[in-house]
Protein backbone atom coordinates (compact mmCIF):
# COMPACT_ATOMS: atom_id res chain seq x y z
CA UNK A 1 0.00 0.00 0.00
CA UNK A 2 1.13 3.77 -0.08
CA UNK A 3 2.65 5.77 2.82
CA UNK A 4 -0.77 6.72 3.59
CA UNK A 5 -1.68 7.31 7.41
CA UNK A 6 -3.88 5.03 9.14
CA UNK A 7 -5.30 8.22 10.51
CA UNK A 8 -5.82 11.00 9.33
CA UNK A 9 -7.95 13.66 10.71
CA UNK A 10 -8.58 17.40 8.89
CA UNK A 11 -9.85 20.06 10.37
CA UNK A 12 -12.27 18.89 13.24
CA UNK A 13 -14.37 21.09 14.58
CA UNK A 14 -17.05 20.39 16.76
CA UNK A 15 -19.25 22.55 19.51
CA UNK A 16 -21.80 22.13 22.08
CA UNK A 17 -24.55 24.77 21.98
CA UNK A 18 -22.23 27.68 22.16
CA UNK A 19 -18.92 25.88 23.19
CA UNK A 20 -16.49 25.69 20.73
CA UNK A 21 -15.03 22.08 22.00
CA UNK A 22 -12.75 20.94 18.59
CA UNK A 23 -11.82 24.30 16.86
CA UNK A 24 -9.92 22.42 14.04
CA UNK A 25 -8.21 19.85 14.73
CA UNK A 26 -5.78 18.35 12.11
CA UNK A 27 -3.37 15.51 12.76
CA UNK A 28 -2.18 12.21 11.36
CA UNK A 29 -1.39 9.15 12.87
CA UNK A 30 0.81 6.25 11.09
CA UNK A 31 0.80 2.61 10.74
CA UNK A 32 2.53 1.08 14.04
CA UNK A 33 3.23 4.89 15.53
CA UNK A 34 1.64 5.77 19.14
CA UNK A 35 0.50 9.20 20.01
CA UNK A 36 -0.05 10.71 23.25
CA UNK A 37 -2.71 13.41 23.74
CA UNK A 38 -2.46 15.69 26.75
CA UNK A 39 -3.97 18.59 27.70
CA UNK A 40 -6.25 20.68 30.51
CA UNK A 41 -9.59 19.29 31.50
CA UNK A 42 -12.65 20.26 29.46
CA UNK A 43 -10.67 20.82 26.12
CA UNK A 44 -12.05 18.47 24.14
CA UNK A 45 -9.82 14.97 24.68
CA UNK A 46 -12.56 12.88 25.13
CA UNK A 47 -14.84 14.68 22.19
CA UNK A 48 -11.75 14.21 19.88
CA UNK A 49 -11.45 10.45 20.23
CA UNK A 50 -14.81 10.03 20.16
CA UNK A 51 -15.30 11.42 17.23
CA UNK A 52 -12.85 9.07 15.78
CA UNK A 53 -15.27 6.08 16.26
CA UNK A 54 -18.57 8.53 15.97
CA UNK A 55 -19.58 8.25 19.48
CA UNK A 56 -19.77 11.81 18.58
CA UNK A 57 -20.59 13.55 15.81
CA UNK A 58 -18.18 16.01 14.34
CA UNK A 59 -19.86 18.99 12.97
CA UNK A 60 -16.87 19.86 9.95
CA UNK A 61 -13.67 18.35 8.83
CA UNK A 62 -13.08 14.66 8.07
CA UNK A 63 -11.50 11.76 9.49
CA UNK A 64 -9.82 8.93 7.28
CA UNK A 65 -9.33 5.51 8.76
CA UNK A 66 -7.04 4.42 5.68
CA UNK A 67 -9.31 4.39 3.07
CA UNK A 68 -12.78 5.07 4.44
CA UNK A 69 -14.04 8.61 5.86
CA UNK A 70 -15.63 7.73 9.06
CA UNK A 71 -17.76 11.50 9.90
CA UNK A 72 -19.85 10.62 6.52
CA UNK A 73 -19.37 6.62 6.44
CA UNK A 74 -22.83 4.53 6.09
CA UNK A 75 -22.02 1.66 8.05
CA UNK A 76 -20.78 2.79 11.44
CA UNK A 77 -20.62 -0.57 12.88
CA UNK A 78 -18.17 -1.94 10.24
CA UNK A 79 -15.43 1.03 11.09
CA UNK A 80 -16.83 0.96 15.54
CA UNK A 81 -15.32 -3.20 15.07
CA UNK A 82 -11.66 -1.83 13.61
CA UNK A 83 -10.94 0.69 16.43
CA UNK A 84 -11.24 -0.55 20.12
CA UNK A 85 -11.75 2.15 22.54
CA UNK A 86 -10.58 1.56 26.24
CA UNK A 87 -12.68 4.03 28.58
CA UNK A 88 -11.83 5.62 32.08
CA UNK A 89 -14.68 4.34 33.66
CA UNK A 90 -13.58 0.58 31.85
CA UNK A 91 -17.40 -0.38 30.46
CA UNK A 92 -17.04 -3.62 31.10
CA UNK A 93 -20.46 -5.38 30.81
CA UNK A 94 -21.58 -6.20 34.33
CA UNK A 95 -23.76 -8.88 33.88
CA UNK A 96 -20.83 -10.64 32.00
CA UNK A 97 -18.26 -12.68 33.38
CA UNK A 98 -14.81 -11.62 32.06
CA UNK A 99 -14.40 -14.34 29.69
CA UNK A 100 -17.80 -13.39 27.95
CA UNK A 101 -16.92 -9.74 28.38
CA UNK A 102 -14.22 -10.56 26.38
CA UNK A 103 -16.22 -13.22 23.70
CA UNK A 104 -19.21 -10.95 23.56
CA UNK A 105 -17.86 -9.02 20.46
CA UNK A 106 -16.45 -11.84 18.63
CA UNK A 107 -19.45 -14.24 19.23
CA UNK A 108 -22.66 -11.23 18.63
CA UNK A 109 -20.73 -8.82 15.89
CA UNK A 110 -17.99 -11.11 14.27
CA UNK A 111 -20.39 -13.86 14.43
CA UNK A 112 -17.34 -16.14 15.25
CA UNK A 113 -18.35 -19.42 16.56
CA UNK A 114 -18.77 -19.71 20.12
CA UNK A 115 -15.58 -22.01 19.97
CA UNK A 116 -13.26 -20.34 18.24
CA UNK A 117 -14.30 -17.30 20.18
CA UNK A 118 -13.64 -18.84 23.41
CA UNK A 119 -10.40 -19.71 22.48
CA UNK A 120 -9.28 -16.26 21.27
CA UNK A 121 -10.74 -14.60 24.48
CA UNK A 122 -8.52 -17.01 26.55
CA UNK A 123 -5.85 -16.02 24.47
CA UNK A 124 -6.42 -12.38 25.02
CA UNK A 125 -6.59 -12.63 28.85
CA UNK A 126 -3.49 -14.55 29.02
CA UNK A 127 -1.81 -11.79 26.76
CA UNK A 128 -2.96 -8.78 29.34
CA UNK A 129 -1.88 -11.35 32.29
CA UNK A 130 -5.49 -12.67 33.41
CA UNK A 131 -5.85 -16.16 33.14
CA UNK A 132 -7.47 -17.59 35.77
CA UNK A 133 -10.06 -14.76 36.51
CA UNK A 134 -12.18 -15.63 33.64
CA UNK A 135 -14.71 -16.87 35.41
CA UNK A 136 -15.38 -13.64 37.82
CA UNK A 137 -17.99 -10.96 37.11
CA UNK A 138 -16.81 -7.38 37.15
CA UNK A 139 -17.76 -6.36 40.68
CA UNK A 140 -15.39 -8.91 41.86
CA UNK A 141 -12.66 -7.55 39.72
CA UNK A 142 -9.93 -4.92 40.76
CA UNK A 143 -9.73 -1.74 38.97
CA UNK A 144 -6.69 -3.10 36.80
CA UNK A 145 -7.64 -6.07 36.47
CA UNK A 146 -10.68 -4.54 34.54
CA UNK A 147 -9.17 -2.06 32.24
CA UNK A 148 -7.02 -5.25 31.47
CA UNK A 149 -9.88 -7.07 30.81
CA UNK A 150 -11.20 -4.43 28.65
CA UNK A 151 -7.85 -3.51 26.80
CA UNK A 152 -8.10 -7.87 26.06
CA UNK A 153 -11.93 -7.25 24.81
CA UNK A 154 -10.56 -4.20 22.45
CA UNK A 155 -7.67 -6.64 21.38
CA UNK A 156 -9.95 -9.62 20.51
CA UNK A 157 -11.70 -8.03 17.60
CA UNK A 158 -8.25 -7.22 15.73
CA UNK A 159 -8.05 -3.85 15.62
CA UNK A 160 -6.17 -1.63 13.35
CA UNK A 161 -6.24 1.10 15.61
CA UNK A 162 -6.34 1.02 19.33
CA UNK A 163 -7.99 4.74 21.40
CA UNK A 164 -7.39 4.34 24.98
CA UNK A 165 -8.98 7.68 26.88
CA UNK A 166 -7.41 8.13 30.37
CA UNK A 167 -7.09 4.72 31.06
CA UNK A 168 -5.40 5.07 34.36
CA UNK A 169 -6.68 7.62 35.74
CA UNK A 170 -9.58 5.71 37.71
CA UNK A 171 -6.93 3.48 39.06
CA UNK A 172 -5.52 3.75 42.46
CA UNK A 173 -1.40 4.25 42.05
CA UNK A 174 -0.15 1.14 42.78
CA UNK A 175 -2.88 -0.77 40.07
CA UNK A 176 -1.65 1.89 37.06
CA UNK A 177 1.23 0.08 36.35
CA UNK A 178 0.08 -2.98 35.38
CA UNK A 179 -2.64 -1.44 32.80
CA UNK A 180 0.87 0.51 31.52
CA UNK A 181 2.84 -2.43 31.23
CA UNK A 182 0.35 -3.92 28.89
CA UNK A 183 -0.02 -0.71 27.26
CA UNK A 184 3.97 -0.63 26.71
CA UNK A 185 3.78 -4.01 25.19
CA UNK A 186 0.92 -3.62 22.80
CA UNK A 187 3.21 -0.37 21.49
CA UNK A 188 6.35 -2.49 21.61
CA UNK A 189 4.36 -4.83 19.39
CA UNK A 190 3.81 -2.36 16.65
CA UNK A 191 -0.18 -1.71 17.62
CA UNK A 192 -1.18 1.96 16.56
CA UNK A 193 -2.45 3.85 19.69
CA UNK A 194 -3.53 7.10 20.21
CA UNK A 195 -3.78 7.61 23.81
CA UNK A 196 -5.12 10.76 26.03
CA UNK A 197 -3.10 10.32 29.53
CA UNK A 198 -1.11 12.41 32.04
CA UNK A 199 1.45 9.54 32.72
CA UNK A 200 4.26 11.02 31.76
CA UNK A 201 6.42 8.32 32.27
CA UNK A 202 4.41 5.86 30.20
CA UNK A 203 4.66 9.11 26.98
CA UNK A 204 8.00 10.03 27.13
CA UNK A 205 9.14 5.90 27.24
CA UNK A 206 6.71 4.83 24.75
CA UNK A 207 5.05 7.86 22.45
CA UNK A 208 6.33 8.79 19.02
CA UNK A 209 4.88 12.24 19.63
CA UNK A 210 2.91 14.17 22.00
CA UNK A 211 -0.09 16.57 21.24
CA UNK A 212 -0.77 18.74 23.26
CA UNK A 213 -4.37 20.25 23.52
CA UNK A 214 -5.53 23.58 24.48
CA UNK A 215 -9.09 25.16 24.06
CA UNK A 216 -9.67 22.47 21.17
CA UNK A 217 -7.01 23.74 19.19
CA UNK A 218 -3.16 21.43 18.83
CA UNK A 219 -0.84 24.12 21.11
CA UNK A 220 1.92 21.85 19.77
CA UNK A 221 2.81 18.89 18.73
CA UNK A 222 6.47 16.69 18.96
CA UNK A 223 8.30 14.07 19.58
CA UNK A 224 8.49 13.46 23.95
CA UNK A 225 12.55 14.44 23.32
CA UNK A 226 11.47 17.59 21.90
CA UNK A 227 8.42 18.46 24.07
CA UNK A 228 9.97 17.73 27.44
CA UNK A 229 13.56 19.47 26.51
CA UNK A 230 12.73 22.13 24.18
CA UNK A 231 9.05 23.20 24.22
CA UNK A 232 8.33 25.95 21.82
CA UNK A 233 4.94 27.41 23.14
CA UNK A 234 5.20 29.27 26.78
CA UNK A 235 1.50 27.29 27.51
CA UNK A 236 3.03 24.38 26.88
CA UNK A 237 5.95 24.35 29.23
CA UNK A 238 3.62 26.06 31.57
CA UNK A 239 1.49 22.74 31.21
CA UNK A 240 3.91 19.93 31.64
CA UNK A 241 5.36 22.25 34.77
CA UNK A 242 1.87 21.95 36.13
CA UNK A 243 2.10 17.92 35.28
CA UNK A 244 5.21 17.32 36.99
CA UNK A 245 4.49 19.13 39.97
CA UNK A 246 0.79 17.46 40.01
CA UNK A 247 2.28 13.54 38.88
CA UNK A 248 6.09 13.83 39.95
CA UNK A 249 8.70 13.34 37.12
CA UNK A 250 6.89 10.25 35.33
CA UNK B 1 -65.50 -25.42 75.31
CA UNK B 2 -65.99 -21.77 74.86
CA UNK B 3 -68.36 -20.80 71.95
CA UNK B 4 -65.78 -18.54 70.64
CA UNK B 5 -63.07 -20.92 70.69
CA UNK B 6 -65.74 -23.16 68.99
CA UNK B 7 -65.25 -20.92 65.69
CA UNK B 8 -61.98 -21.66 65.62
CA UNK B 9 -62.45 -25.81 64.82
CA UNK B 10 -62.18 -25.62 61.05
CA UNK B 11 -60.50 -29.24 60.78
CA UNK B 12 -63.54 -30.67 59.32
CA UNK B 13 -64.92 -28.27 57.06
CA UNK B 14 -61.54 -28.49 55.90
CA UNK B 15 -61.56 -32.22 55.09
CA UNK B 16 -65.20 -32.14 53.30
CA UNK B 17 -64.60 -29.43 51.47
CA UNK B 18 -60.93 -30.37 50.28
CA UNK B 19 -61.69 -31.06 47.16
CA UNK B 20 -63.28 -28.11 46.15
CA UNK B 21 -61.09 -25.94 47.44
CA UNK B 22 -58.10 -27.61 45.99
CA UNK B 23 -60.49 -26.79 42.36
CA UNK B 24 -59.88 -23.17 43.43
CA UNK B 25 -56.56 -23.24 44.53
CA UNK B 26 -55.65 -24.24 41.64
CA UNK B 27 -57.83 -21.87 39.29
CA UNK B 28 -55.89 -19.02 41.27
CA UNK B 29 -52.29 -20.55 40.93
CA UNK B 30 -52.96 -21.04 37.04
CA UNK B 31 -54.50 -17.31 36.80
CA UNK B 32 -51.66 -15.83 38.47
CA UNK B 33 -48.90 -17.70 36.67
CA UNK B 34 -50.34 -17.12 33.47
CA UNK B 35 -51.09 -13.80 33.64
CA UNK B 36 -47.38 -13.32 35.31
CA UNK B 37 -45.64 -14.93 32.29
CA UNK B 38 -47.35 -13.17 29.84
CA UNK B 39 -47.71 -10.10 31.61
CA UNK B 40 -43.86 -9.91 32.14
CA UNK B 41 -43.64 -10.93 28.49
CA UNK B 42 -46.08 -7.98 27.36
CA UNK B 43 -45.13 -5.40 30.04
CA UNK B 44 -41.18 -6.20 28.61
CA UNK B 45 -42.46 -5.09 25.04
CA UNK B 46 -43.79 -2.01 26.70
CA UNK B 47 -40.85 -0.97 28.59
CA UNK B 48 -38.93 -1.29 25.47
CA UNK B 49 -41.29 0.40 23.51
CA UNK B 50 -41.63 3.42 25.89
CA UNK B 51 -37.99 3.79 26.23
CA UNK B 52 -36.57 2.63 23.05
CA UNK B 53 -39.58 3.05 20.45
CA UNK B 54 -40.24 5.71 17.83
CA UNK B 55 -42.11 8.77 18.87
CA UNK B 56 -45.48 7.15 18.49
CA UNK B 57 -44.79 3.68 19.57
CA UNK B 58 -43.50 5.32 23.33
CA UNK B 59 -46.12 7.66 23.32
CA UNK B 60 -49.05 4.92 22.93
CA UNK B 61 -46.99 3.05 25.61
CA UNK B 62 -47.09 5.38 28.02
CA UNK B 63 -50.76 5.94 27.54
CA UNK B 64 -51.66 2.33 27.98
CA UNK B 65 -49.10 1.75 30.88
CA UNK B 66 -50.75 5.33 32.60
CA UNK B 67 -54.14 4.49 31.91
CA UNK B 68 -54.15 0.65 33.07
CA UNK B 69 -52.33 1.78 36.43
CA UNK B 70 -54.44 4.92 36.64
CA UNK B 71 -57.67 2.71 36.61
CA UNK B 72 -58.68 0.63 39.55
CA UNK B 73 -58.68 -3.28 38.71
CA UNK B 74 -62.47 -3.81 39.30
CA UNK B 75 -63.01 -1.94 36.73
CA UNK B 76 -61.04 -2.81 34.24
CA UNK B 77 -62.23 -6.59 34.99
CA UNK B 78 -66.04 -5.27 34.62
CA UNK B 79 -65.34 -3.27 31.71
CA UNK B 80 -64.02 -6.37 30.06
CA UNK B 81 -66.86 -8.36 31.25
CA UNK B 82 -70.04 -5.94 30.99
CA UNK B 83 -68.95 -3.57 28.76
CA UNK B 84 -68.08 -5.41 25.78
CA UNK B 85 -71.30 -7.74 25.18
CA UNK B 86 -72.81 -4.92 23.70
CA UNK B 87 -70.43 -4.66 21.25
CA UNK B 88 -70.23 -8.35 20.25
CA UNK B 89 -67.23 -9.00 22.02
CA UNK B 90 -68.48 -11.52 24.94
CA UNK B 91 -66.00 -12.82 27.24
CA UNK B 92 -66.54 -15.72 29.74
CA UNK B 93 -65.32 -15.24 32.99
CA UNK B 94 -62.30 -17.08 32.82
CA UNK B 95 -61.18 -15.76 29.77
CA UNK B 96 -61.84 -12.15 31.15
CA UNK B 97 -59.85 -12.89 34.75
CA UNK B 98 -57.09 -14.45 32.77
CA UNK B 99 -57.11 -11.29 29.93
CA UNK B 100 -57.20 -8.91 33.03
CA UNK B 101 -55.12 -9.72 35.41
CA UNK B 102 -52.82 -10.36 32.68
CA UNK B 103 -53.11 -6.86 30.46
CA UNK B 104 -53.43 -4.76 34.12
CA UNK B 105 -49.71 -7.09 35.48
CA UNK B 106 -48.20 -5.59 32.47
CA UNK B 107 -48.36 -2.02 32.81
CA UNK B 108 -47.32 -2.47 36.35
CA UNK B 109 -44.17 -4.81 35.11
CA UNK B 110 -43.42 -2.18 32.63
CA UNK B 111 -43.24 0.29 34.96
CA UNK B 112 -40.52 -1.63 36.93
CA UNK B 113 -38.90 -2.76 33.55
CA UNK B 114 -38.53 0.75 32.59
CA UNK B 115 -37.14 1.25 35.57
CA UNK B 116 -34.43 -0.95 35.64
CA UNK B 117 -33.74 0.11 31.72
CA UNK B 118 -33.04 3.28 33.07
CA UNK B 119 -30.28 2.06 35.55
CA UNK B 120 -27.99 0.64 32.80
CA UNK B 121 -25.74 3.44 32.60
CA UNK B 122 -24.35 5.54 29.78
CA UNK B 123 -21.15 3.41 29.98
CA UNK B 124 -22.21 0.36 29.57
CA UNK B 125 -24.03 1.66 25.57
CA UNK B 126 -20.92 3.20 24.81
CA UNK B 127 -19.17 -0.10 25.38
CA UNK B 128 -21.70 -1.98 23.08
CA UNK B 129 -21.20 0.95 20.54
CA UNK B 130 -17.61 1.00 20.35
CA UNK B 131 -17.57 -3.28 19.61
CA UNK B 132 -19.30 -2.46 16.97
CA UNK B 133 -23.11 -3.74 18.16
CA UNK B 134 -26.28 -2.12 16.48
CA UNK B 135 -29.03 -0.24 18.58
CA UNK B 136 -30.68 -3.21 18.44
CA UNK B 137 -27.81 -5.53 19.89
CA UNK B 138 -26.60 -3.34 22.34
CA UNK B 139 -30.78 -3.67 23.56
CA UNK B 140 -30.70 -7.18 23.23
CA UNK B 141 -27.38 -8.38 24.51
CA UNK B 142 -26.24 -6.01 26.81
CA UNK B 143 -29.29 -3.74 28.31
CA UNK B 144 -32.47 -6.01 28.62
CA UNK B 145 -30.57 -8.86 30.50
CA UNK B 146 -28.67 -6.37 32.95
CA UNK B 147 -32.10 -4.50 33.53
CA UNK B 148 -34.00 -8.05 33.73
CA UNK B 149 -31.46 -8.66 36.56
CA UNK B 150 -32.85 -5.57 38.23
CA UNK B 151 -36.34 -6.52 37.99
CA UNK B 152 -36.08 -9.85 39.48
CA UNK B 153 -37.33 -8.67 43.04
CA UNK B 154 -40.36 -6.31 41.51
CA UNK B 155 -41.16 -9.38 39.59
CA UNK B 156 -40.69 -11.22 42.74
CA UNK B 157 -43.50 -8.59 44.24
CA UNK B 158 -45.79 -9.10 41.51
CA UNK B 159 -46.00 -12.87 41.58
CA UNK B 160 -47.16 -12.25 45.64
CA UNK B 161 -49.25 -9.70 44.62
CA UNK B 162 -50.67 -11.52 42.03
CA UNK B 163 -51.62 -14.64 43.97
CA UNK B 164 -53.66 -12.23 46.59
CA UNK B 165 -54.87 -9.96 44.24
CA UNK B 166 -56.18 -12.90 41.94
CA UNK B 167 -58.98 -13.32 44.85
CA UNK B 168 -60.63 -9.91 43.23
CA UNK B 169 -62.02 -12.08 40.10
CA UNK B 170 -64.49 -13.58 41.97
CA UNK B 171 -66.35 -10.38 41.33
CA UNK B 172 -66.87 -11.78 37.56
CA UNK B 173 -67.83 -15.28 39.21
CA UNK B 174 -63.91 -16.66 37.99
CA UNK B 175 -63.69 -20.19 39.98
CA UNK B 176 -61.23 -19.17 42.02
CA UNK B 177 -60.03 -20.21 45.77
CA UNK B 178 -62.11 -17.24 47.27
CA UNK B 179 -65.02 -17.82 44.70
CA UNK B 180 -64.98 -21.82 45.56
CA UNK B 181 -65.15 -20.69 49.78
CA UNK B 182 -68.08 -18.01 49.15
CA UNK B 183 -69.70 -21.18 47.38
CA UNK B 184 -68.84 -23.21 50.22
CA UNK B 185 -70.09 -20.77 52.85
CA UNK B 186 -73.53 -20.41 51.03
CA UNK B 187 -74.24 -24.03 51.63
CA UNK B 188 -73.18 -24.47 55.08
CA UNK B 189 -73.51 -21.05 56.31
CA UNK B 190 -70.07 -20.95 58.08
CA UNK B 191 -69.06 -17.87 57.19
CA UNK B 192 -66.45 -16.97 59.75
CA UNK B 193 -64.66 -20.69 59.50
CA UNK B 194 -65.08 -21.31 55.64
CA UNK B 195 -62.76 -17.62 55.43
CA UNK B 196 -60.55 -18.21 57.86
CA UNK B 197 -60.22 -21.64 55.91
CA UNK B 198 -59.19 -19.27 52.72
CA UNK B 199 -57.33 -16.76 54.38
CA UNK B 200 -54.57 -19.56 55.83
CA UNK B 201 -54.21 -21.02 52.38
CA UNK B 202 -53.55 -18.04 51.29
CA UNK B 203 -51.28 -17.45 53.95
CA UNK B 204 -49.19 -20.88 52.72
CA UNK B 205 -49.08 -20.11 49.48
CA UNK B 206 -47.94 -17.01 49.61
CA UNK B 207 -44.98 -17.75 52.49
CA UNK B 208 -43.84 -20.42 50.38
CA UNK B 209 -43.83 -18.94 46.46
CA UNK B 210 -41.85 -16.68 48.78
CA UNK B 211 -39.74 -19.09 50.09
CA UNK B 212 -39.03 -20.80 46.85
CA UNK B 213 -38.21 -17.39 44.80
CA UNK B 214 -36.09 -16.73 46.96
CA UNK B 215 -34.12 -19.71 46.80
CA UNK B 216 -34.08 -19.25 43.02
CA UNK B 217 -32.68 -15.68 42.89
CA UNK B 218 -29.99 -16.82 44.82
CA UNK B 219 -29.24 -19.58 42.76
CA UNK B 220 -29.14 -16.89 40.00
CA UNK B 221 -27.74 -14.18 41.27
CA UNK B 222 -24.69 -12.17 39.76
CA UNK B 223 -22.01 -10.28 42.17
CA UNK B 224 -22.77 -6.94 41.27
CA UNK B 225 -26.67 -6.77 40.98
CA UNK B 226 -28.58 -5.86 44.32
CA UNK B 227 -31.94 -5.35 45.14
CA UNK B 228 -34.35 -2.80 43.50
CA UNK B 229 -37.09 -2.08 45.69
CA UNK B 230 -39.90 -1.78 43.51
CA UNK B 231 -43.17 -2.84 44.27
CA UNK B 232 -46.75 -2.46 45.18
N1 LIG C 1 -22.55 15.55 25.31
C1 LIG C 1 -22.15 16.76 25.69
N2 LIG C 1 -23.03 17.79 25.75
C2 LIG C 1 -22.63 19.02 26.12
N3 LIG C 1 -21.38 19.34 26.45
C3 LIG C 1 -20.45 18.38 26.41
C4 LIG C 1 -20.78 17.04 26.02
N4 LIG C 1 -19.66 16.29 26.08
C5 LIG C 1 -18.68 17.14 26.46
N5 LIG C 1 -19.14 18.38 26.67
C6 LIG C 1 -18.34 19.54 27.06
O1 LIG C 1 -17.30 19.66 26.17
C7 LIG C 1 -16.11 20.07 26.81
C8 LIG C 1 -14.98 19.12 26.48
O2 LIG C 1 -15.28 17.85 27.06
P1 LIG C 1 -14.26 16.64 26.96
O3 LIG C 1 -14.86 15.55 27.75
O4 LIG C 1 -13.97 16.36 25.53
O5 LIG C 1 -12.98 17.22 27.66
P2 LIG C 1 -11.67 16.47 28.13
O6 LIG C 1 -10.54 17.21 27.53
O7 LIG C 1 -11.78 15.02 27.85
O8 LIG C 1 -11.68 16.72 29.68
P3 LIG C 1 -11.22 15.77 30.88
O9 LIG C 1 -9.74 15.89 31.00
O10 LIG C 1 -11.93 16.34 32.06
O11 LIG C 1 -11.68 14.38 30.54
C9 LIG C 1 -16.44 20.14 28.28
O12 LIG C 1 -16.68 21.48 28.61
C10 LIG C 1 -17.70 19.36 28.43
O13 LIG C 1 -18.49 19.85 29.45
MG1 LIG D 1 -11.93 13.27 29.00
Amino acid sequence: MSDKPLLRIINLKKRFGDKVVLDGISFDLNKGETKVIIGPSGTGKSTLLKSINRLVVPDEGEIWLGDTEIVRCKNINAIRQQIGYVFQDFGLFNHLTALENVMIGLTKVKKIPKKEALERARYELNRVGLSGIEDLYPAQLSGGQKQRVAIARALAMDPKLMLFDEPTSALDPELIGEVLAVMQELAESNMTMLVVSHEMGFARSVSDEIIFIEDGKIVEQAPPEKMFKDPENPRTREFLFKLSELYGEG
Amino acid sequence: MSEFLRQFMIVDIFVTNFGTLMQGLVFTFELAIVSMVFGTIFGVLLALGRSFGTRLLSWLCTAYIEIIRGTPLLAQLFILYFALPPYGIRLSAITVAFLGFTLNSAAYQAEYTRGSIEAVGEDQYMAAYSLGMSSWQTIIYVVLPQAIRWSIPAWTNELIYLLKSTSIAYVIGAPDLLTQGKFIASRNYQFFRVYLIVALIYLVIVLAAARLIGKIEKKIEIPGFGYTKNQR
